[in-house]
């Protein structure tokens, strides 16, 4: 069976920026030779700690940062290379949310053009009271009020705000949805609420998850398998319980030791 | 006596909205040398608790409606500003959970230690093999090059130790430590926990550690406080509370945190109507 996503030897270098200060001149492999696949209805967990090139693997996959050398693929299709709008097509199935809620939402829009723009992009037939229906029906899927559809970002709690993000992940039917760092600035009760209501959508709609996160024991909790980075490199990868009950890179070791436990 | 005595402590905001009552009545009390955590979620009240033991709450908007805050036996809501000033920074000191937003981003690391021990240790004559000593004490290594530094030349965690090394420049008698954690990875995060614990056995001081994260509670605190909605709703001996917490809201966080091992199914929300009844 072909993966829903797989990435081959993916390399993301940056060039030393030029200026008048001296600093480091080296180029910067922020990722530097990363595979792995995604299958349909799955949760891949990514842990690193900061630096480690985890959120770059995210990013460069829906191409909002650009690839060095390596390959992207759609059920098997090599899109690595695929302009903005052939792109496009693709961008629908999979879809990102963010760690940080409020800065990626739009603070002058309501949430119906925050939510309902997507749906103007990826499907361009539906009328407008269609889009609004849809909206409506997004909110309530994401535990948020449906009559709350005319509010600002600013408006609701940072929970709340991250439903608004999910709603609008969700708004083009995305078959995965890369999650990167989703619930890093919420009260962990929160979090739990935003981590099961992931979870409760994964079962009805069959979604896949690349689930970026620094947080062990939230990704343990959330993932069938765990790849984990370090320095731009996946150092070990495998089952959850591979991971986490036998895990045999030092560096993983390391990492699972640090983690204080009641 | 105990060195910290807090006693029906009542914090008000006067917002546009109406009165908000951020610490609603609360009373605790900290031992020298002891170590307490006070626990709790956003809006809880613990992060204004824990500014309010120095003054450090601005008022207005804040009002301190009753209560008394005890250290070594003097009212600190009495206080006059001069006498406040000596005791932050001197007798109390802070550790916040950002070290980049707390130090300041124009001064060398050594000009930022000196003025704490310019302020409140006249006595010290060689400032810089201070300075060093500090630098060393807090585990930094090549402690002359770090002093040369300014805050964005060092990592996060060396940023924190560079905090942590200003706050006990004075030898305060109580540190509070507010996440002081939260922002840095986990390997750090467990250097700068050890840290603290070896600071505590070598120089004697009372810690008061604000967290979210109950496994840091039970690795280093003596004592728990749990902060909802502005009242403290449990306190007990750390290992107890954590075996046996007795009020809802303590098992209801302590459920819904995703533990390493743990193997969950689903994680249990706070139902906060619930609570509140």
């Amino acid at each position: 069976m072909t993966a829903l996503l797989e990435v081959r030897d993916l390399k993301v270098h940056y060039a030393p920026q030029r200026g008048l200060l001296p600093g480091n001149r080296d180029v910067v492999r922020a990722v530097d030779g990363v595979s792995f696949s995604v299958g349909g209805g799955e949760t891949v967990g990514l842990v690193g700690e900061s630096g480690s090139g985890k959120t770059t693997v995210g990013r460069a996959i829906i191409k909002l940062t650009p690839i060095t050398d390596g390959t992207v693929l759609w059920e098997g299709r090599d899109v690595t290379h695929l302009s903005e709008r052939e792109f496009r097509p693709i961008r629908k199935h999979i879809q990102m949310i963010f760690q940080d809620p409020y800065g990626s939402l739009n603070p002058r829009l309501t949430v119906e053009s925050i939510v309902g723009e997507a749906i103007e992009i990826h499907f361009p037939d539906m009328t407008r009271a269609e889009r609004r229906e849809r909206v409506a029906e997004l909110m309530s899927q994401v535990g948020l009020q449906p009559e709350h559809i005319r509010r600002y970002p600013h408006e609701f709690s940072g929970g709340q705000r991250q439903r608004i993000g999910i709603a609008r992940a969700l708004a083009v039917r995305p078959r995965l949805i890369i999650c990167d760092e989703p619930v890093s600035a919420l009260d962990v009760s929160v979090q739990a609420q935003i981590i099961n209501l992931l979870q409760d959508l994964q079962e009805q709609l069959g979604l896949a998850y690349l689930f970026i996160g620094h947080d062990l024991g939230v990704v343990e909790h959330v993932s069938n398998r765990v790849l984990v980075m370090n320095g731009g490199r996946i150092v070990e990868s495998g089952s959850r319980e591979e991971i986490y009950q036998r895990p045999q890179d030092p560096y993983t070791r390391n990492l699972l030791a640090a983690v204080p436990t009641i | 006596m105990p060195l910290l005595e807090v006693q029906n402590l009542r914090v008000t905001f006067a917002t546009e909205e109406g009165e908000v009552k951020a610490v609603d009545d609360i009373s605790f009390s900290i031992e020298n040398g002891e170590t307490v955590a006070l626990v709790g979620e956003s809006g809880s009240g613990k992060s204004v608790t824990a500014l309010s033991l120095a003054r450090l709450v601005p008022a207005p908007p804040a009002r301190h409606d009753g209560g008394r805050i005890l250290f070594e036996g003097r009212n600190l809501l009495d206080m006059t500003r001069r006498e406040l000033q000596e005791l932050r920074g001197g007798k109390v000191a802070y550790v916040f959970q950002e070290p980049s937003t707390s130090l300041n981003p124009v001064f060398r690391v050594r000009n930022q230690i000196a003025e704490a021990i310019h302020l409140h240790r006249p006595d010290v004559t060689d400032v810089k093999a201070e300075i060093r000593k500090l630098l060393e004490l807090v585990g930094i290594r090549d402690a002359l090059r770090v002093m040369e530094a300014y805050p964005h030349q060092l990592s996060g965690g060396m940023q924190q130790r560079v905090m942590i090394a200003m706050a006990i420049a004075c030898r305060p008698l109580l540190l509070v430590a507010d996440e002081p954690t939260t922002a840095l990875d986990v390997t750090i995060q467990a250097q700068i926990l050890d840290l603290l614990r070896e600071l505590r056995r070598k120089l004697g001081m009372a810690l008061l550690l604000i967290t979210h994260n109950f496994a840091i509670v039970s690795n280093l605190a003596d004592r728990v406080l749990v902060m909802y909605r502005g009242k403290i709703v449990e306190q007990g001996a750390s290992k107890e509370v954590l075996r046996n917490p007795r009020h809802p809201y303590t098992r209801a966080l302590l459920a819904c945190i995703p533990r390493l091992g743990s193997r969950q199914k689903r994680l249990a929300v706070i139902d906060h109507e619930l609570l509140v009844k």
